[in-house]
């Protein structure tokens, strides 16, 4: 069997950045990153469109670039990885089980480096009623489908969700010469950043109905038409506010899970609200030296941050595979989410590495003039106030070593939200 | 199309920042701060985008390579320039950052490739 010191499931910006922290971090350069698609970039390659990397890089790049500078720093490092290769299997002993046109692998490695990345919730999640004829696709198939195999998938558009991959997808799909009837909304706001409603929508006149509801898919073949309607404050429909819309593509752009079917065979501890592994602030899961960055952890909005957690776990992945023992016996205290906070990564903190680290974290709600705070044993340690947060936008908040100095062992550290 | 109103872009509150025209004089107002004001103005007078497409590709390991304007281009352009992009084909391999076509529509932006594509390998299936 095949031995490495750190394996990384999965390449998109995730697992490039925690491959390159950990080979930059071990003596012997022994890291693969395994691919089951042909390129490595994961997701930014089919992501054509600019919005990547302000943070990080401090210019305006589109997804395939992002990875780009990423891809070139992994071969210039000669960093081992396979494409065309997946991964069906890991143990709690870090046995991979992969498959590729060679047949069934198995490797063994000291630390492992989740970053399989999120799939996108289908028509079904959303339970939507109607026939089951061609011209439905989630949004981000229909965007792999336009943008890298190069199909035109219809004539007259509908979708369903107005986050900013919906958004996205309205535009490209106006561009690419296919009418977007409208973009539905059940919610009474769009989670969608601002700039893409302005640039997406507004753009091209496309309309956001907000408080609507997809009711039913229409046609025999092919898409020939959807019912949406008005909804109340409570979601339900309001009778009588029906409206047919002809089109022949219906696209569901309604959430992205965490892809996990791998840490649940490795009998991982998954976070009902993030959908992803419970962490601690070395980005370890239950199970030792196996870690998990990107979307395979929470469902990240920006690539700069998934770029930057993906380091730290990828420099703790390196450690592990080295001195195995610094993980031994640990003992956490735990990051908890309280009042209008809808979760927070990490979940743990490890008292063996008590290190600044940045607090990942959702609001359950829209809130004006709130204040964001951080206590532990009943006092205050951080208090943060916000103008506006949304769920859409995730926040961060730096806890620094002074922090760290202030906290009380005992006790919880609680993270939660106060209106003003 | 002459808007009156626009939503800023460049934070998160979003001000809705108006024009009034008073004679020969406009009067801005809703702007939270003087970025935005100035984004507004350039947007009532001459909105620009970045343009993103992709383009076809001959004997590539892929068949479309993804490109962009490398500034933005007035937003009025965008489709004349989509048309343009939709007739052309390059020839793999096709580096990051090549110009596909230079100056497009006297805009001053030349569309360059965003990812590199290879050579189709023929040893491929
Ligand atoms: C449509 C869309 C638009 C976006 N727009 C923006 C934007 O404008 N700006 C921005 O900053 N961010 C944007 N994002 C978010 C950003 O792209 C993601 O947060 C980021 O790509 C997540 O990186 P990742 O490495 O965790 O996952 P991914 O990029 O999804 O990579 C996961 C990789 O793992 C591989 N994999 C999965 N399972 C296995 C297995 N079993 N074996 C082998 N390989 C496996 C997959 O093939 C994939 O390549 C967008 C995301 C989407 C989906
Ligand atoms: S005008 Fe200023 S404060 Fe208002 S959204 Fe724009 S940048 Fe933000």
């Amino acid at each position: 069997m095949e031995k490495y010191k750190v394996v990384v499931i999965g390449s998109g910006p995730a697992g490039l950045a925690a491959a390159l922290e950990s080979f930059k971090n071990l003596d012997d350069k022994k890291v693969l990153i395994i691919e089951r698609d042909k390129f490595l970039g994961g997701i930014l390659n089919q992501c054509i469109h600019p919005g990547f990397g302000l943070h990080y890089f401090k210019e305006e790049l589109t997804g395939p670039e992002y990875a780009h500078r990423f891809i070139e720093q992994v071969i210039e490092s000669q960093i081992e990885y396979l494409t065309e290769t997946h991964v069906i299997d890991i143990t709690p002993e870090k046995e991979i089980v992969a498959v590729n046109k060679k047949g069934l692998k198995r490797i063994k490695a000291d630390s492992i480096v989740l970053a399989m990345g999120c799939r996108e919730r289908t028509r079904g999640a959303i339970i939507t009623p109607g026939t089951r004829p061609a011209g439905i696709f989630t949004a981000g198939q229909a965007q792999r489908f336009i943008n890298i195999e190069g199909y035109r998938i219809g004539k007259k558009a509908i979708i369903v969700g107005s986050g900013d991959i919906g958004l996205i997808m309205a535009r490209r799909l106006t561009l690419e010469g296919i009418e977007v009837k409208a973009v539905v909304e059940i919610m009474p706001y769009s989670t969608g950043l601002r700039r893409n409603i302005v640039q997406c929508l507004d753009d091209f006149g496309i309309p956001l109905l907000l408080s609507h509801k997809l009711v039913k898919i229409h046609g025999r073949y092919r898409v020939e038409g959807v019912t949406i309607a008005k909804v109340d404050f409570k979601l339900k429909e309001i009778p009588s506010t029906e409206r047919f819309i002809e089109c022949d593509t219906v696209l569901f752009s309604v959430g992205l899970i965490p892809e996990n079917e791998l840490s649940k065979k490795a009998g991982i501890v998954l976070d009902m609200r993030t959908g992803g592994p419970v962490v601690d602030n070395t980005f370890s899961t239950s199970q030792k030296g196996i870690f998990a960055c990107g979307n395979v952890l929470h469902v990240h909005d920006l690539v700069d941050n998934v770029t930057l957690e993906a380091q730290t776990a990828g420099r703790y992945a390196a450690m592990y595979s080295q001195y195995p023992e610094l993980f031994e016996n640990n003992i956490y205290i735990n990051i908890v989410a309280k009042e209008g906070i809808k979760y927070v990564v990490p979940q743990k903190l490890n008292k063996t590495f008590v290190q600044p680290f940045v607090l990942r974290f959702r609001v359950d709600n829209f809130y004006k003039d709130a204040v964001v705070t951080i206590s532990n044993a009943g006092k205050v340690l951080i208090k943060i106030k916000k103008s506006i947060l949304t769920p859409g936008e995730m926040e961060s908040i730096e806890i620094s070593q002074k922090i760290l100095s202030q906290l009380d062992f005992s006790n919880d550290i609680v993270v939660s939200l106060q209106n003003i | 199309m002459q808007k009156n109103k626009v939503t800023c872009i460049l934070c998160p509150r979003g001000c809705t920042i108006e024009k009034k025209t008073q004679g020969d004089t406009f009067e801005f107002s809703g702007f939270g701060c003087k970025r935005g004001l100035e984004w507004a103005k350039e947007e009532f007078t001459n909105p620009k985008r970045i343009l993103t497409t992709t383009v076809h590709v001959k004997s590539g390991e892929i068949e479309f390579v993804p490109v962009r304007t490398n500034v933005p281009i007035p937003k009025e352009k965008i489709f004349e320039a989509i048309s343009i992009l939709k007739g052309i084909e390059v020839l793999a391999p096709v580096e990051i950052g090549s110009v596909i076509v230079k100056n497009i529509l006297d805009t001053g932006a030349d569309v360059v490739a965003t990812r590199r594509v290879g050579k189709k390998d023929s040893s491929d299936d």
